[in-house]
């Protein structure tokens, strides 16, 4: 007897527990030895507390537990992961041998400059690179993450203009094709926020922008080429607008992979930029981190950069190299991070990756990464509507639907796992109907490109032919179709409650 | 498309009911949203809103929006059972899912029903 076809399962198929979940009373991972040293009295008795639970395992039911969730996992070391905006780029594996040479492993930030003068060398030359890529004056390699670069740099911003009396700007424009994080970093600093519609063509509408310059305006957010994946052809028009009116022109550098040896930010005109190494410059990213996201400056911010940068603080002389420490710049904004910066995880992946490459392999990276996502576009623009359909950047972005069909962008995306696939973003940016967006990187080659767009032609017709397929994907992933409204509606933050947690209180 | 003639619309998707001071987001609005997951008032009971000015913030599994008063006026009431209930804003986003009230309401920039339809149906393509 030939048993039917089996059914679609939609619903988990691996369920792993939490590790409190699998914890057994008396299991332990390691036996302390007695104690070699004299005890002392514990602290005051309300600075202790009694209830907190830790799982007790085994080290063999920690591993394999771990193990099991790192299976579940997809990485770009797994497959393509077409995550627009994020560049998830591969990221080599020479950058986690450099990373952990004792010299940078070991090392305090505290420790006295003379004993980690090759530390501070590579954060020098670090900045100084950037200066050379991006075309700033002066860099800061502080800030932990994009978003938190974007707040130092607005901050620089807001003190610039407070430097020269000038206290009435408190307006950001920021153009509806935006990052999310634009508008966050600007309202923390309590400023308004204007948004800039984009035009039919993917720019900056002029007309609004120029509507919107005057003596109010803080400066402009904007990210080119923008999330659309366009260059904006009327960028230098743009910057004299707000230049005109004496605004700051701020870069979002999340999308510089586009750009490297091409065209440089800072002799475009902008006064500020942050760098996401862990797009630009390959260092791991997903899963909330770490980023590092320093910020270059034209030469009119460079006093007020946050304290201290990198320099050198006595010339080389003969045979000796110069000595390098920390400078305070003159109108500094102050720190924004205990120490200085993501040093190994950040720093030393994203030097050894520039050092391998030098100007013309990075000039090839962003030449690659524009070609794969101009390849790709060509490819899908027939099959899924390109709303702004021209040469694109490293990005594109197509619509997730079509007429007639109830299948949406989310199911397109969670189909695509069901391929190997990592879906790509979806629903940004907000101005795209069921917007997929779709950023390839120049890490993939044309086979690559070929079977992910092959996938999306093959979901394609089987949101016409089977659209139920779409809607309850993905199918071979060890969990099927996350609830995600349940997830955001019904939370639930914490496992366990401290025992005098009053709920009414 | 769901769009009542007795109210009045705006271009960023809220809604005004001229005769009882009541506005929301359009049932358009909470479509392209999808799932509405939160939503934070921006305004309390008693103050003052001018047009054009932020009353809520709502989220959804897709986005986050800003609702921008249609009208100007004090506001009266403020709908707070939706903080509980955010998928009202989906269920009935002309009805229950009403988000402040204001009393002597004078209309911002608005247009008419048909007008909406018309703006919404042009946004589609």
């Amino acid at each position: 007897m030939t048993s039917p076809a089996a059914p679609v399962v939609t619903t988990a198929k691996i369920v792993e527990p939490t590790i409190f979940e699998i914890s057994s009373p008396g299991r332990r991972g390691v036996n302390m030895p007695a104690s070699d040293v004299p005890e002392t009295a514990l602290p005051p008795k309300d600075l202790l507390r009694s209830d907190l639970p830790l799982p007790e395992l085994a080290e063999v039911d920690v591993v394999r537990h771990y193990m099991r969730l790192s299976k579940f996992n997809y990485s770009v070391d797994d497959g393509f992961y077409p995550l627009g905006s994020c560049t998830m780029k591969y990221n080599p594996k020479i950058n986690e041998d450099t990373c952990r040479l004792p010299g940078f492993l070991y090392t305090h930030p505290l420790q006295p400059i003379e004993t980690v003068q090759g530390n501070l060398a590579l954060m020098y030359e670090t900045q100084e690179w950037l200066k050379e890529i991006s075309g700033f004056a002066g860099i800061t390699l502080q800030p932990a993450a994009g978003a938190h670069g974007e707040f130092t740099g607005v901050l620089m911003m807001a003190a610039y203009h407070k430097s020269r009396g000038d206290t009435k700007r408190t307006k950001m424009l920021i153009p509806d094709a935006a990052h999310g994080t634009n508008p966050a970093s600007t309202g923390m600093l309590g400023m308004s926020v204007v948004t800039i519609p984009s035009d039919a063509r993917g720019n900056v509408d002029l007309k609004a922008l120029e509507a919107a310059c005057d003596d109010t305006v803080v400066g402009m957010m904007l990210t080119n080429p923008n999330t659309l994946g366009m260059f904006d052809e009327h960028i230098e028009q743009v910057i004299k607008l707000v230049h005109d009116c004496g605004g700051l022109m701020y870069g979002d550098g999340a999308n510089l992979n586009a750009l490297l040896g091409i065209l440089r930010p800072g002799d475009l005109g902008f006064d500020v930029m942050h760098f996401n190494l862990h797009k630009t410059f390959s260092v791991p990213h997903g899963g909330g981190g770490p980023g590092s996201g320093p910020v270059g400056v034209a030469a009119r911010l460079a006093d007020f950069l946050p304290a201290p940068v990198v320099g050198i603080v006595e010339e080389a002389e003969d045979d000796l190299p110069p000595l390098y420490g920390f400078i305070t710049p003159k109108q500094s904004i102050g720190r924004m991070k205990a120490f200085h910066g993501h040093f190994g995880g950040g720093l030393v992946r994203s030097y050894t990756y520039i050092a391998m490459h030098g100007p013309n392999g990075l000039k090839d990276i962003s030449q690659y990464a524009v070609l794969n996502a101009n390849y790709l576009q060509a490819r899908l623009r027939d099959t899924y509507h390109v709303p702004y359909d021209r040469i694109c950047m490293h990005e594109f972005v197509a619509e997730g639907q079509f007429a007639g069909s109830d299948v949406r962008a989310l199911d397109i995306a969670k189909r695509l796992m069901d391929y190997n696939f990592h879906p790509p973003t979806n629903y940004f940016p907000l101005i795209v109907h069921e917007a997929l967006m779709i950023e390839p990187t120049e890490t993939e080659n044309k086979d690559t490109l070929d079977a992910f767009a092959d996938a999306l032609i093959k979901i394609a017709d089987e949101a016409k032919t089977s659209p139920d397929l779409l809607h309850s994907a993905p199918h071979i992933t060890p969990f099927g179709r996350m609830d995600e409204v349940k997830a955001a509606r019904e939370l639930v933050l914490c496992c366990w409650l401290p025992e005098d947690y009053n709920e009414n209180e | 498309m769901n769009a009542p003639s007795n109210l009045k619309y705006t271009k960023s998707d809220e809604w005004f009911d001229p005769a009882s001071g009541a506005m929301g987001l359009t049932d358009y609005a909470q479509s392209q949203l999808s799932d509405i997951v939160f939503i934070e008032f921006l305004v309390e009971e008693g103050e003052t809103v001018e047009a054009g000015k932020a009353i809520a913030s709502v989220e959804s599994v897709k986005a986050s929006a800003e609702i921008y008063a249609p009208a100007a006026g004090k506001v009266t009431a403020v709908n707070k059972a939706l903080s509980d209930k955010p998928e009202t804003l989906n269920s009935d986003a002309f009805g229950e899912g009403w988000m402040v009230k204001v009393e002597g309401g004078v209309a911002g920039d608005v247009m008419d029903a048909d007008a909406y339809v018309k703006y919404c149906e042009e946004r589609a393509h």
